[in-house]
């Protein structure tokens, strides 16, 4: 029995008033609502936002660095004099904070996805009106959102600091368009490759490692073999071994596309052909991760 | 009106047969589905919640059809899981109205309904404590708290005494059956346990191998099941107070069950406890009287549990009667088909 104690105006005693059991007639507002809360709670939860206050101090952190950086960046290109320009392009920023952004994905995916799978929440889930879709969509979605915030909110700051520094308006808001469009792609890119290795694994600390490989071995491995054939003088290989890492696929597709200049050995980036197999391979990369996604969730219903 | 109604329902998996043309009609109320593990309970309840394609039969929920309306049935419908389902990270009201959200309520009327929900099934100021820090008793509610917040018609439990003390358990039970009288909503609740369903349930549905091996309601089983363990104390005009209740009992014409009413391996404290056959209400009272009458303390009187495999035992022909009225029975004494 439930009870509610009000204190009666004007007196001191308390009364309890038992209201027992009350049935719900209010609004059920169905799947795609379920599905947007879904969204936003793994998006909240992913920079430690209703959670406890020790897992907001890693996402915090690195959200910190980021925008920490653009702010110096910021802070020099409008100290010096006689600049025109900032001191980096838009586009190199995730490319030179390529660590941090790896972290950021590493220590949040498997929170979006380990934890359901690892606790067994996911049947809680599918006994609700969301389906199998509504839940790789959703996250899959707050995960992207939430690089994009990651990546997308220095280069905002940079933006706003380069107007500041009265540089040049169309030349800056082409750079920070290109520079958007950029970390659009690698967030859904990290985002999708992220989810499906943390799914993979329900335990949070191997989730955790194993993302952290996927990202830092193949781009070790990648431009430690472009070093080589740069030494070796064999400068076409640099291009195509390119696409075997999620960063330097980024780095190919902006620099094909986007005006960027290529961290590739020697700057040489692959052309508009090359580019174009490189923009084919993340989007494969995304699909396949979705893909993966329902695939796996199929398997761990109910 | 039918809560529940399958027909013919049949599930087959390459190597097994989960369900074998169940045929239930499940009405509102307390109906405890009683089965070995492996008897089919949870295909049943998948099947149920639209998760699972049945192989063949059709099955309907609050009068919707599992294999087309299973988005609506998952909206009217709570589940609660046998397994651990909870993350340990969070606290109950956190995680409780996170899954109001999943079920279509507005943020404000979520967080109500948690609040009001986890105070019906007994979480108080721990409801803001992370749940890792609960005990199985605390746990359960909380998985059973999630099942309600958002006021469904009908919940399904799967074994939601699982791991629970004898009184966690009474408590569960007792919580389960004022879900019904006191919330309105039906339950379907599984157990491999036969006597705490019979004194919860109003309908006791009994599956083997994924065949109707009993439908009836728990008055009917009650009849013909209840076995109740007594226990008094001696006194000083009857040393042997078990010996005297058992010839008092004799003399009212009550029957006893096993070997003079002892049944030596079953029970702690076996030699004395007398097993009475209960044939109904009137037999609770020839038994108070009897005590009373001989000046004897009462230290128990409680009805046994039976497991599944007793029923199987024990009840060879009043079974096979009552499954062949129902029209849904082909097995015999070993629950397996025959043809």
């Amino acid at each position: 029995m439930s009870t509610e104690t009000g204190t009666v105006a004007g007196n001191d005693t308390s009364r309890i008033h038992n209201i027992g059991y009350r049935s719900y007639d209010g609004v059920r507002l169905g799947r795609a609502y379920a599905r947007r809360s879904l969204y936003s709670q793994t998006l909240r939860g992913s920079f430690g936002l209703g959670r406890s206050a020790k897992s907001k101090v890693l996402p915090m952190l690195l959200c910190g660095v980021m925008c920490l950086v653009s702010l110096i960046l910021v802070a020099v290109a409008i100290a010096t004099p006689g600049m025109t320009k900032l001191p980096i392009k838009y586009t190199d920023f995730a490319i030179y904070l390529q660590a941090v952004i790896g972290l950021f994905i590493a220590s949040q995916a498997p929170q979006a996805v380990s934890r359901d799978l690892r606790f067994k929440s996911v049947p809680l889930y599918f006994s609700r009106p969301i389906e199998r879709v509504d839940y790789v969509l959703a996250k899959f979605a707050a995960m992207t959102s939430a690089l994009l915030i990651l990546t997308g909110l220095p280069l905002v700051i940079l933006f706003v600091g380069a107007l500041l520094a009265k540089f040049d308006f169309a030349d800056q808001a082409k750079g920070f368009g290109q520079g958007m469009v950029s970390v659009a792609l690698l967030s859904v890119l990290f985002a999708g490759l992220g989810l499906v290795v943390a799914a993979l694994t329900p335990r949070r600390g191997f989730g955790v490692a194993a993302v952290i490989a996927v990202l830092t071995i193949t781009y070790g491995a990648v431009s430690t073999v472009q070093a080589i054939a740069w030494q070796t003088d064999s400068a076409g290989a640099i291009t195509w071994l390119g696409l075997f890492s999620p960063i330097t696929l980024i780095d190919g597709v902006q620099t094909a596309f986007l005006g960027a200049t290529s961290a590739f050995p020697g700057g040489d980036g692959p052309g508009a052909a090359a580019g174009v197999v490189y923009l084919l391979v993340v989007l494969a990369l995304v699909a396949g991760s979705y893909a993966v996604l329902m695939r796996r969730y199929r398997r761990v219903g109910l | 009106m039918t809560v529940i109604a399958t027909e013919s329902l049949s599930k087959r998996f390459p190597r097994v047969t989960a369900l074998d043309r169940l045929s239930l009609d499940i009405g509102p109320g307390v109906t405890g589905l009683v089965g070995s593990n492996g008897a089919g309970k949870s295909t049943l309840i998948k099947i149920l919640l639209g998760l699972s394609p049945a192989t063949e039969g059709r099955a309907a929920v609050l009068g919707l059809d599992v294999a087309t309306e299973g988005a609506a049935i998952r909206e009217r419908v709570g589940y609660m899981p046998e397994h651990d389902c909870l993350p340990p990270d969070v606290s109950a009201t956190e995680f409780v109205v996170h899954m109001a959200r999943m079920s279509g309520l507005p943020p404000t009327a979520a967080r109500e309904r948690t609040a009001d929900t986890l105070r019906h099934v007994g979480l108080y100021e721990e409801r803001y404590r992370p749940i890792g820090g609960y005990s199985t008793g605390m746990k359960q509610r909380v998985k059973l708290a999630q099942a309600l917040v958002h006021d469904p018609k009908l919940v399904l439990l799967d074994e939601p005494t699982n791991g629970l003390d004898p009184v966690g358990r009474d408590e569960m039970l007792g919580l389960i059956r004022r879900v019904h009288t006191d919330f309105g909503i039906s339950v379907l609740v599984t157990s491999h346990l036969l006597g705490e369903l019979e004194r919860t349930c109003d309908h006791v549905v009994v599956i083997d191998g994924g065949a109707l091996l009993r439908s009836s309601s728990t008055s009917d089983f009650t009849q013909i099941t209840t076995t109740l363990a007594v226990e008094v104390t001696d006194s000083d005009t009857h040393p042997d107070g078990t010996d005297a209740l058992r010839r008092a009992l004799t003399g009212a014409g009550v029957k006893l069950v096993g070997h003079d009413g002892l049944d030596a391996a079953g029970l702690p404290g076996a030699g004395h406890i007398l097993l009475v056959e209960a044939t109904g209400e009137e037999t609770y009272d020839v038994v108070r009287d009897s005590v009373a009458g001989l000046g004897l303390g009462l230290i128990r009187m409680e009805q046994r549990r039976h497991h599944i495999a007793e029923v199987f035992r024990t009840e060879e022909a009043p079974r096979a009667a009552v499954a062949a009225t129902a029209g849904a029975g082909q097995q015999k004494g070993s629950g397996r088909d025959e043809h």
